[in-house]
């Protein structure tokens, strides 16, 4: 990693669920922006957040095609703070917990996201200049 | 003198434990800590003016700064001059200021 | 760098994981070295008590042959070095004063947790 900030951040709400989810993205596009090193550890349903099979979907309520309603994606929010990361110079790792992955067949994630431990959220907060623990509730 | 951020997610209605929180922070900062209360989500509820928020008033005594995310107050329809007393608005990059600052960072 | 994991949501799908998912990480980080205790409070200072039992559980033909066992992962992780607290006022409130606790559970104070955290490098709240 390089010598800019480091942050870890822990996840674990599944995405459609609770505003948690849409402040832990702002604060990670944040670091984003400015450079740091950014890295996501995602607990149980947060595994969710990166899955690839994620879909849009009109909303007839709204009045809305599928295009218009445009339905955000934590997919694409995902995707979208891993390139501004590196665009500003900082790193991204993002780590699904594998069995968490795997209880839940969350086995698509999109590009970039890759399987681990507890062992590799403690080694990301050892390395980091600091650690925020978003819990479920 | 440590530093400590809280970032309180919650309205006391939603969460017993916002007292909680609430009381730790005063008690750090009683004990000469640097404290900050960021209030996020349904916790910038009691700061709007005209609110019960008598459970502030003992965080603003003891020193600890309040905080509430601007996003979540235009959120809430709460106005700019609509925020209690001793309590600021700030965008979220406090907490990452605050992180980056090696403040011990707690989401409640 | 020395962890504080503050354990305060209890029994929170606990059947469908088998176990508590945060006193599960605990032990795994352990066990990758880590150097962290645990404070229970809230509802989860019941994690504590030695009576619990979920055994039987059963939804047609299907049974759980493998229930959480919450207090026995609270001695394991005691067993591995963890200092693991419960908030003595949350232990009196659920009228757990006089039941049988895990053997090395440290009952501490409210007005003692600001000390306590002073004591670690990172304070983790689940």
């Amino acid at each position: 990693m390089s010598k800019s900030t480091t942050l870890t951040f822990a996840l674990m709400d599944a995405p459609f669920e609770n505003a948690r989810t849409t402040t832990a993205m702002r604060l990670i596009d944040i670091a984003a922006r400015r450079g740091y090193n950014v890295n996501v550890f995602a607990y149980e349903g947060a595994v969710y957040l990166p899955f690839a099979r994620q879909a849009a979907h009109p909303n007839a309520v709204h009045g809305h095609d599928v295009d218009e309603e445009n339905h955000p994606l934590p997919k694409d929010w995902v995707s979208a703070l891993m390139r501004a990361t590196r665009q500003n110079g900082g790193e991204f790792n993002w780590i699904n917990c594998g069995l968490c992955v795997d209880e839940r067949g969350a086995d698509e994630a999109v590009e970039g996201v890759r399987r681990g431990t507890p062992a590799d959220f403690w080694k990301f907060a050892v390395e980091s200049d600091n650690t925020l623990v978003i819990a479920t509730q | 003198m440590n530093n400590y951020v809280f970032i309180e997610s919650r309205d006391p209605s939603e969460a017993a434990d916002v007292h909680d929180c609430f009381n730790l922070a005063r008690q750090l900062a009683s004990d000469g800590d640097q404290v900050t209360i960021f209030l996020v989500q349904n916790g910038v509820l009691r700061a709007r003016t005209g609110a019960a928020s008598e459970m502030l008033d003992p965080l603003i005594d003891a020193g600890v700064t309040l905080i509430a995310d601007d996003f979540s107050v235009r959120e809430r329809g709460i106005g700019p001059d609509q925020l209690r007393a001793g309590v600021a608005a700030s965008p979220l990059e406090a907490v990452i200021d605050g992180m980056a600052a090696g403040a011990t960072t707690v989401w409640n | 760098m020395k962890a504080l994991q503050i354990i305060k949501t209890a029994y929170r799908a606990t059947i469908e994981e088998q176990d508590d998912t945060i006193v599960w990480f605990t032990h795994a980080m352990k066990g990758a070295g880590a150097e962290l205790d645990v404070l229970l409070k809230g509802n989860a200072v019941n994690y504590a008590v030695t009576a619990q039992n979920a055994a039987g559980l059963e939804f047609g033909d299907w049974q759980q042959t493998q229930p959480p066992r919450l207090a026995r992962d609270i001695g394991g992780l005691i067993g591995k070095d963890v200092s693991v607290y419960a908030v003595d006022e949350d232990v009196a409130e659920r009228g757990l004063d006089g039941a049988e606790l895990v053997d090395g559970v440290k009952r501490i104070p409210r007005a003692d947790i600001a000390a306590l955290v002073g004591d670690y490098d990172q304070v983790w709240q689940w």
